[in-house]
């Protein structure tokens, strides 16, 4: 089998294999001339380091998307409490203020925890975008332009920001196998997003929203104007077993999707924020 | 089972004694080991015979038990012998090691299979029977949280199929179920526990699938948290004791919460084949 036969049969499996040897194909044609000149009998060397160069770069890229990904999402929130917070008359004094207060700390830290994390793999974070918080891509006049004058509003959103970061960070948990205190990290901040989410909507549900600490089905609570962060949740089997019912069980299709939160790709997401950034 | 127990211990006993079939009715008196044996036998019978109902936690309906020992044709004795020559021998059965979880990526699935039949266990009591001067509203979000334990258990051991550990006999003796401060303080230690399990276990993991698996249990498991800590004082969803200065939560790797959770546990659990790193 020669290099380039056994380039196809890694192609088969990894249709990518020519981007993360390198970005430029035209690297390839230089590898081919490369092989012409040297000894046959040195291509496994030459290519098993390629290869490791290649993928080595690639996970390590992967890291930092993750990480970068992570801290615009993360800027997004903090800014979004931050601005809540610093609203007059908006968010009650007493334990609402207390409760918002808590997670506008949090996801400063998240911020600065990113920040590090991305320093000290010798990466530049991303800087901070410009956010419309009404959802308007700049206008200030979209559909949430009274978030920060509208206590409904405003948990409204914050829900919908905690309920999609938990299934932001889910989404990249697989990119980051093998990254381990990366992982973990990530992981660890994925349980909070979770905690924030389930303490946002008792507090909506405390004013009249109809709606638990989990989700139900595919049900904002909120409206269809945020549909695309929880479409799919209304997912009742997993990894090919049925929850509904399971194995006799008195589990309703409700309890089913409760029971799981899915994931959301970075594409998915990046659609549902981009109203947010300027 | 019974099938495999005498494969897998009967042999190897036999292959203790020299020759056996020769040996007749006298070969447990044949040497002080055997009588010892067979004493260790009447100490062990009832919980040796425990745990081999436990193996058949999947017939978990009494008829069925008997119905097992019927087919079976053995006594419960007969059985204990068996499984105290494996206790002996090391064999599957082995009080001292416990239930092995296994290991690799199926490892780590009968570990998150293992805390989700405590949960489930806890919860499913809790609900059959409510503390005094629970709300409607706490009836409701409790049976809620039960459903999605069983939900998780089952997905378990379903996925796990024949890799998957027996039932576990719980321990709840500490806990007063008819007291909401006792029912709330052991599910905010649980739900806690199980959040920094997942959290800690997710680099142990190797395929992405399971990961991500893992990572849509955690997050309910973290709303679960948050809601029943809210329950015991509202505002404590994610207060200091969860989360450290950087905004994260905890993660606790298995050794560490097998070790909290084995006061709840009566059987004993051996996570010395699962990964470390």
């Amino acid at each position: 089998m020669n290099i380039l036969n056994i380039l196809e049969e890694i192609e088969k499996t990894d249709a990518e294999v020519y981007e993360r040897i390198s970005p430029r194909r035209k690297a390839m044609a230089e590898f081919y001339g490369f092989g012409k000149k040297i000894a046959l009998a040195s291509i496994p060397f030459a290519l098993g380091t390629m290869f490791k160069k290649a993928y080595a770069q690639t996970a390590s890229a992967d890291v930092e998307a993750v990480l970068q990904f992570a801290l615009t999402l993360e800027y997004l929130e903090a800014e979004f409490y931050t601005k809540g917070v610093a609203a007059a008359g908006l968010v009650p004094a007493g334990p609402a203020l207390g409760a918002i207060t808590t997670i506008r700390d949090h996801e400063n830290q998240h911020v600065a925890f990113l920040k590090t994390a991305l320093t000290s793999l010798g990466k530049t974070p991303v800087s901070k975008p410009t956010f419309d918080f009404s959802a308007g891509n700049g206008s200030n006049t979209g559909p949430f332009a009274n978030v920060f004058s509208n206590y409904d509003t405003f948990l409204a959103v914050a829900q919908t920001f905690e309920d999609t970061g938990v299934r932001a960070y889910k989404g990249q948990a697989g990119a980051l196998i093998g990254s381990g205190g990366v992982l973990t990290a990530a992981l660890n901040i994925h349980s909070v997003e979770a905690r924030h989410a389930a303490h946002i909507r008792q507090m909506r549900k405390a004013r009249g929203a109809n709606i638990k600490p989990w989700i139900t089905g595919q049900d904002t609570g909120i409206g269809a104007i945020v549909q695309a962060s929880y479409a799919g949740e209304e997912l009742e089997t997993q990894a090919g077993v049925k929850i509904t019912g399971i194995n006799g069980q008195m589990i309703s299709a409700s309890a089913a999707t409760e029971a799981f939160d899915e994931p959301l790709t970075k594409a998915q997401i990046l659609a549902i924020v981009d109203p947010f950034i300027v | 089972m019974l099938f495999f127990l005498l494969r897998a211990c009967f042999f190897p006993l036999l292959k203790n004694n020299s020759k056996p079939f020769e040996s007749g009715p006298r070969r447990y008196s044949q040497s002080t080991e055997h009588l010892k044996l067979f004493s260790d036998m009447e100490n062990l019978t009832k919980k040796d015979e425990q745990i081999i109902l436990q193996e058949q936690d999947i017939l978990s309906a009494p008829l069925q038990r008997r119905s097992f020992l019927r087919y079976a044709g053995a006594g419960a004795a007969g059985i204990a012998l068996l499984a105290a020559g494996c206790k002996k021998d090391g064999m599957m059965i082995d009080g001292s090691a416990g239930v092995n979880l296994g290991s690799g990526d199926v490892g780590i699935l009968n570990y998150a299979y293992a805390l989700e039949q405590l949960e489930a266990a806890f919860y499913i009591k809790v609900a059959s029977s409510f503390y005094s001067g629970i709300t409607e509203a706490e009836r409701s979000l409790l049976s809620d949280i039960r459903d999605h334990e069983i939900a998780h258990r089952e997905f378990f051991k379903n996925a796990l199929g024949s890799n998957a550990i027996p039932g576990l006999e719980v321990d709840f003796s500490m806990i007063n179920f008819s007291s909401r401060d006792s029912v709330l303080a052991t599910a905010k230690a649980f739900e806690d526990l199980g959040v920094s399990a997942y959290n800690g276990a997710g680099v142990l993991i190797k395929d992405a699938g399971y990961l991500t698996l893992a990572g849509k249990i955690v997050s309910v498991e973290a709303r679960h948290a948050a809601l029943i800590r809210d329950l015991i004082s509202n505002g404590t969803f994610a207060n200091s004791e969860v989360i450290d200065a950087n905004g994260l939560d905890k993660s606790r790797l298995p050794m560490e919460v097998l070790g909290i959770a084995a006061p709840f546990i009566k059987t004993k659990i051996n996570a010395n084949d699962l990964p470390k790193s």
